[in-house]
């Protein structure tokens, strides 16, 4: 370690002001941040720091997220033999299922770290983690037969519209990884739906055995085969197709256990977003005017991406309500908002999407109405000094 | 019926180094008085190098409030001036008497003075300095009626002094103190205790709420606010027991003796005591030959709030602790992202929390650099207050004042925000923020 560091104060001076690389200052410290934590010691107010830094932070939930990745790749390599009808032993499935998720992390990755790396540069900051998560999170919410350049072109656009237009990390308004789903979603909706889209394989149509669909249970529902939802016990483990990391609510579960020991992940929101799923499930419940309206809450929310959205997505703690008391009222209406939407809107399945989206344009409104009932509540107690 | 609040929110940290509870005697020879060490003051220097001065006589005023006079802490002659940058008068340094030697300000029954003449009292020893006011923290102004007189009896931070044992040394003097602050304030004096067993000795003339919980419960401003919190305009004050003692002395014996107990702690001081010394002594001869190899961070203080000082320096006026520990200028490979078993960590994402009453040795690495404010939700779990910490600090960040009144500026105090400074993932610097916001209002509102 010592010949690493040796080399790295080295070569640190070239990429100062004024150095041959100055251009590439902001890589190199990212890269010089990730290798060493710094020495740099504390100068006013307290003297000493807590050990925790946002790459930590980020580095747990991504952590968390490796059960879902590792099931999503698992699960690609299932679906696609499954389609074929052919019998693979468990490395086969596993390496085709590394060959379709690997290329749309590793785009992801380099796209959206590219364009933080750039604005970095730029704005004379270093490099944030924020990124680190988003990364990868975009695939785990992409279809498997997501064309590569699409990832690419969705990653791109959430970074710099939807967070360095707003000034980078900490300032953005809406979730970036739902951001790039949702740039597909509206750009290339044909590729984000339909039942081809979640199996490897399935849309360029290789040799399909008769009777598999690749429709979603989403789908299915919406299109009112409720009959044909698959056991709780397959929704629960997750051999459905799916998003690449949506399908085994386990691996999600796994991730929320991990996200709310660390402290990092919201259990607020992650709890009031389940209440609110189930909320809106039992209205439907007491409707019953289709047969998508009595599915019980236990599969609405087993189904699709509901799980996946409360514990990852809507946790996320820049877009979602600051204040604890708003982090409850906005995961309620994100879980609510998103079980409603899943059943009305009939042009797509899923509702977890633009649920949390919507929460996340509501959240500073939210936060507003929170803080200003403490406000409200110092200025009544002052009011009452002056009156008696 | 004394009442008991708990307090739910905040954060003991464990450190190696705490001082056990034997008072040792030694003769510092050196003093200091910073006049930095007083919020908002303009010194106006009354002395001049080589001039004997008793204990109590006075150093220097503050030029925009010229009652208030500086006096020294024990008696000798002034060795050194220091000025800093743009002559900032920084220490005005004594060379102490090994006989000393007081100015008489008259012994007298606080219960028999009036207030008027316990204030000149005050004013004319310089003991008025150890009355501060919230907001702000600075010194009380003599013509103001707080609508309460604070101490607490106790100290949450870490390493922090014993207040039960210093108190019970002078007891008298202590009582005094608080009679002296009873009449200054019309009503008794709001005196904060830890809650369950304490040895705090029995005084009257207090209202005593006992406080039970982790750090912040013992600072005074978050006792101040779960008792009765300050509204705009309001003013409250607070003292220190250490100086509720000198106070007393003031009016038991008529003189002005900082004496005080002090704590030597911190994991790189070899026998962590308690020492008797006075107000502004140097550190030098009290730490010689009791410290660790290495490079070390000096502070008077607590590792929270304290000031750095050097390794000759001098402890501050408000300050009872005297913590040192190692410094942390090492790069450390992959250092966030080990296990972490021995590193102490507010977030559970450490697996030291699996060992809880550990005690640590810590140093004053930054463990990271500055960020954007992400990890929303963090400061409440150290914040005692009703108040919505990261909105109050981002106002101040924006020079907003009429939104850090609206958000509860004046309930609160830079030390208040230790803690979340301690645990910040960002990594910024919020009791900068929060005294820079305080300082704003306090010059708008002058």
């Amino acid at each position: 370690m010592k010949a690493l560091r040796n080399y790295l104060d080295k070569i640190k001076p070239q990429f100062k002001e004024g150095g041959k690389f100055e251009k590439l200052h902001s890589t190199f410290d990212a890269i010089e941040t990730f290798l060493f934590v710094p020495d740099k010691t504390t100068f006013k107010g307290s003297h000493i720091r807590d050990v925790i830094d946002l790459k930590r932070t980020m580095s747990m939930v991504i952590i968390a997220m490796i059960p879902a990745l590792l099931f999503g790749i698992w699960n690609t390599g299932y679906q696609h033999f499954l389609s074929l009808g052919q019998e693979v032993d468990f490395m086969q499935i596993i390496g085709y299922g590394l060959l379709k998720v690997i290329p749309i992390v590793a785009v992801s990755y380099i796209a959206g770290l590219g364009v933080e790396f750039i604005f970095a540069q730029i704005r004379h900051e270093e490099v944030n983690e924020g990124f680190l998560v988003s990364g990868m999170l975009i695939p785990l919410v992409m279809p498997v037969d997501v064309p590569l350049w699409m990832v690419a072109i969705a990653t791109i656009f959430a970074v710099i519209i939807g967070k360095e237009a707003f000034g980078g990390t900490g300032m953005n308004v809406f979730n970036p990884a739902l951001l790039a789903r949702a740039f597909i979603f509206f750009a290339y909706p044909a590729k984000i739906s339909g039942d081809t889209i979640w199996t490897g394989g399935l849309t360029k149509g290789e040799g399909v055995i008769d009777g598999f669909s690749g429709a979603t249970p989403l789908s299915k529902a919406a299109s009112g085969a409720i009959d044909q939802i698959p056991s709780l016990h397959d929704l629960f483990f997750g051999f459905i197709p799916g998003s690449i990391g949506e399908t085994s609510k386990l691996a999600i579960l796994l991730g929320a256990v991990i996200l709310i020991v660390t402290g990092i992940g919201s259990w607020r929101i992650m709890l009031a977003g389940l209440l609110g799923g189930v909320t809106m499930t039992l209205i439907f419940n007491a409707f019953a005017a289709n047969a998508y309206m009595t599915l019980s809450p236990l599969t609405q929310v087993m189904m699709g991406s509901f799980l996946f959205g409360m514990v990852f997505m809507a946790t996320d703690p820049v877009t979602a309500s600051q204040t604890n008391r708003g982090k409850w009222i906005y995961g309620f209406l994100a879980g609510l908002l998103a079980i409603m939407i899943r059943v009305f809107n009939p042009a797509y399945p899923e509702g977890v999407m633009l649920s949390i989206l919507l929460m996340n344009a509501f959240a500073p409104l939210i936060d507003y109405y929170v803080v200003e009932a403490n406000i409200k509540r110092r200025l009544k107690r002052a009011a009452k000094l002056v009156k008696s | 019926m004394a009442n008991t609040i708990r307090i739910k929110r905040g954060l003991n940290i464990n450190l190696i180094g705490e001082a056990t509870k034997e008072i040792s005697s030694i003769e510092a020879g050196n003093f200091a008085i910073k006049p930095t060490d007083f919020l908002g003051v303009f010194p106006r220097l009354l002395v001049k190098e080589g001039d004997t001065v008793k204990a109590g006589t006075p150093l220097f005023i503050d030029k925009y409030r010229d009652n208030i006079v500086f006096t020294s802490p024990v008696s000798g002659v002034i060795e050194e001036i220091s000025r800093g940058d743009k002559r900032v008068l920084e220490e005005i340094r004594i060379k102490s008497t090994d006989k000393p030697d007081y100015e008489d300000f008259g012994k007298s029954d606080p219960a028999k003075s009036n207030r008027e003449e316990i204030i000149v009292k005050l004013l004319k020893s310089g003991a008025w300095a150890m009355i501060r006011q919230r907001p702000y923290t600075t010194i009380a102004n003599p013509s103001d009626t707080p609508k309460g007189i604070y101490v607490s009896g106790f100290d949450t931070a870490p390493l922090a002094p014993d207040y039960s044992m210093i108190v019970k040394d002078s007891v008298t003097d202590f009582q005094a103190g608080i009679d002296v602050l009873t009449k200054l304030g019309g009503a008794p004096v709001k005196l904060g205790l830890p809650g369950g067993k304490n040895d705090f000795p029995s005084v009257s003339n207090t209202d005593i709420t006992y406080f039970e919980g982790p750090h912040p419960a013992g600072n005074v401003g978050i006792q101040i606010h779960k008792t009765n919190p300050i509204n705009k305009g309001e003013i409250v004050w607070v003292v220190n027991p250490q100086d509720v003692i000198i106070i007393g002395r003031l009016f038991t014996k008529g003189i002005y003796d900082t004496s005080i107990i002090i704590p030597f702690c911190g994991s790189e001081i070899k026998n962590p005591k308690y020492y008797r010394t006075f107000k502004g002594a140097s550190v030098r001869s009290l730490a010689k030959n009791n410290l660790a190899e290495g490079t070390l961070r000096f502070i008077s203080g607590n590792v929270l709030t304290g000031t750095r000082i050097k390794s000759d320096g001098y402890l501050g006026f408000y300050h009872n602790q005297f913590t040192v520990i190692p410094e942390g200028n090492y790069f450390e490979f992959f250092g966030w992202a080990l296990p972490g078993l021995n590193k102490f960590s507010f977030s559970k994402s450490f697996f030291s929390y699996l060992t809880p009453n550990r005690k640590y040795r810590l140093d004053t690495n930054f463990h990271g650099a500055e960020r954007a404010y992400v990890m929303t939700g963090q400061y409440e779990q150290v914040f005692p207050m009703d108040i919505y910490p990261m909105q109050l600090i981002k106002a101040c960040l924006a020079e907003n004042i009429e939104m850090m009144e609206n958000l509860g500026i004046y309930e609160v105090d830079e030390e208040d925000f230790a803690l979340i400074e301690y645990i910040d993932t960002s990594k910024t610097e919020v009791q900068h923020i929060i005294r820079k916001g305080l300082d704003l209002i306090r010059k708008e509102m002058s």
